[in-house]
């Protein structure tokens, strides 16, 4: 039994590393978009980004993946805008977990970006460097470095966050430890999760403690 | 001819008047200070020197030709402006050095990136930052960090990181180098050592602009002193009379002032 029961949590934690993972790959570089958006001269994509941002920061995820999920169909009055599959049900997630860590991303990016002092790019200008060298050769390492802390923690939380698929069906490893509880009366598994995040979230500590002292070599 | 002339320079940041028409030259060689109490527009100079501030209204010459001119937006395009840069140096009061590169990379770094639009880059890089190497070495022994190019900047007290941005300045070769109060940020113990260096620039006759709040420094080390007072230049002249002996009735009251604090 415990062997069944590893292989379908291992399965379930494949989807769970697959929400991971794209959900980093797309809301790395669509909160950097964000980030500059909010930072804009430009006052209506401002404002823009400003509300979207405090919807998505002020109300829970879990009611976000909802209005996502059937949102649109009710809409659209379609039906089910995301497809009666699993693979809908996914599509719908990685959207609800893409719009809400791009989200979260932007406002650490914004902070770091705006915290460095001034002084940074006036000694870049009277250097005679163009922007784009003072960005790339001054700028950017000094941003990756204030970063790389409220980045690690957010992307720890999201190692956890994406239990919440669960709730339209998407059949990350809760989801197959809960399944034992219905078909076998086991309640084991569930507490057997836990493992896979520790050791996950484990993983992810380490890498980021590497990276945190790979930057030590300077002060910001 | 001189090497700069500033002419009718106006500069005002929403309703406040900070620079009134200021005018002014410097001859190549020679060392100006400028001083004045806190708001006088010092600092709004220099920095409109440096085109950190676009001045609404006047003429700035380098060696008789026109690099910017108020009125005519061609001289302010952006491309240019960084190219015009390069006349001149400047030393920050907050020295800000670049945290992630050494002393030696700080030094460095301008050199570098502007020696990749060099035509003949390609065939030479490994010449070509090798002198650039050489070069910033040599800077960084002259202002006495031969032993600490490869430390970072966090590694170095307030006086040494200033000699650092010296040597950065000094790097690119401006006509004219210009100090924002060099030593207001550095513990009274530290600032000897940055003011030896200016010093020492001063003679080997190098092409100065310094702000200051250091009287006696600028007395005996620049060639002349400018007075500013709310955004007008009130004298100036040779440094030990304007100093030692003022004119005007607003420079005697400044540097009795000062005296008393010192």
């Amino acid at each position: 039994m415990f062997w069944t029961v590893t292989l379908s949590l291992l399965e379930g934690f494949w989807m769970t590393l697959k929400l991971f993972g794209l959900t980093l790959a797309f809301a790395i570089p669509i909160g950097l978009v964000l980030g500059l958006g909010s930072m804009s001269r430009f006052k209506p994509l401002k404002k823009v980004v400003e509300l979207l941002v405090w919807v998505i920061r002020g109300t829970p995820l879990l009611l976000q993946l909802i209005v996502i999920y059937y949102g649109p169909g009710l809409i659209f009055k379609m039906g089910s805008f995301w497809g009666s599959g699993a693979t809908g049900r996914f599509v719908a997630t990685l959207v609800a977990f893409v719009i809400n860590y791009s989200c979260y991303f932007s406002v650490i990016y914004r902070g770091g970006i705006e915290a460095i002092p001034k002084g940074q790019y006036e000694a870049g200008q009277v250097l005679g460097m163009t922007k784009s060298q003072i960005f790339f050769k001054v700028i950017l390492l000094q941003v990756i470095k204030r970063i790389v802390p409220p980045m690690s923690n957010e992307i720890i939380t999201l190692v956890k966050d994406t239990s919440l698929a669960r709730v339209i069906a998407c059949y990350e490893i809760i989801w197959n430890a809960q399944a034992f509880i219905k078909s076998d009366g086991l309640i084991w598994p569930l507490f057997y999760t836990g493992v896979f995040y520790l050791l996950f979230s484990g993983l992810l500590t380490i890498f980021f403690g590497w990276l945190e002292r790979k930057m030590d070599y300077f002060r910001v | 001819m001189p090497v700069l002339e500033i002419k009718n320079i106006h500069k005002s940041f929403g309703a406040t008047h900070v620079l009134k028409g200021i005018d002014f030259s410097l001859e190549r060689g020679e060392s100006i200070a400028i001083i004045g109490s806190s708001g006088s527009g010092k600092t709004t100079l220099l920095r409109c020197i440096n085109f950190l501030e676009t001045p609404n209204e006047g003429t700035i010459h380098v060696d008789g030709k026109l690099i910017f001119d108020a009125k005519d937006p061609e001289t302010q395009k952006e491309s240019e402006i960084r190219k015009k840069r390069l006349h001149f140096g400047m030393v920050f009061q907050s020295f800000n050095l670049f945290p992630q590169y050494t002393a030696l990379g700080n030094v460095m770094l301008a050199s570098e990136l502007l020696a990749k639009e060099r035509p003949d880059y390609k065939e030479n890089r490994r010449q070509i930052h090798a002198e650039i190497e050489e070069k910033a070495k040599t800077i960084l022994t002259r202002v006495g960090l031969a032993e600490k190019m490869d430390l970072y900047p966090h590694q170095l007290s307030g006086g040494q990181q200033q000699r650092v941005a010296i040597a950065r300045a000094l790097a690119m070769e401006p006509d004219i180098l210009c100090f924002d109060e060099p030593t207001s940020a550095l513990d009274p113990e530290l600032t000897g050592e940055v003011l030896r260096v200016i010093r020492g620039l001063a003679e080997q006759k190098t092409t100065m602009i310094i702000v200051t709040h250091e009287m006696a420094f600028a007395r005996d080390v620049a060639d002349r002193v400018i007075f500013m007072d709310e955004g007008v230049i009130v004298e100036q002249g040779p440094s030990h009379q304007v100093i030692e002996h003022p004119q005007q009735e607003r420079t005697k009251q400044f540097l009795s002032r000062y005296s008393e604090q010192a």
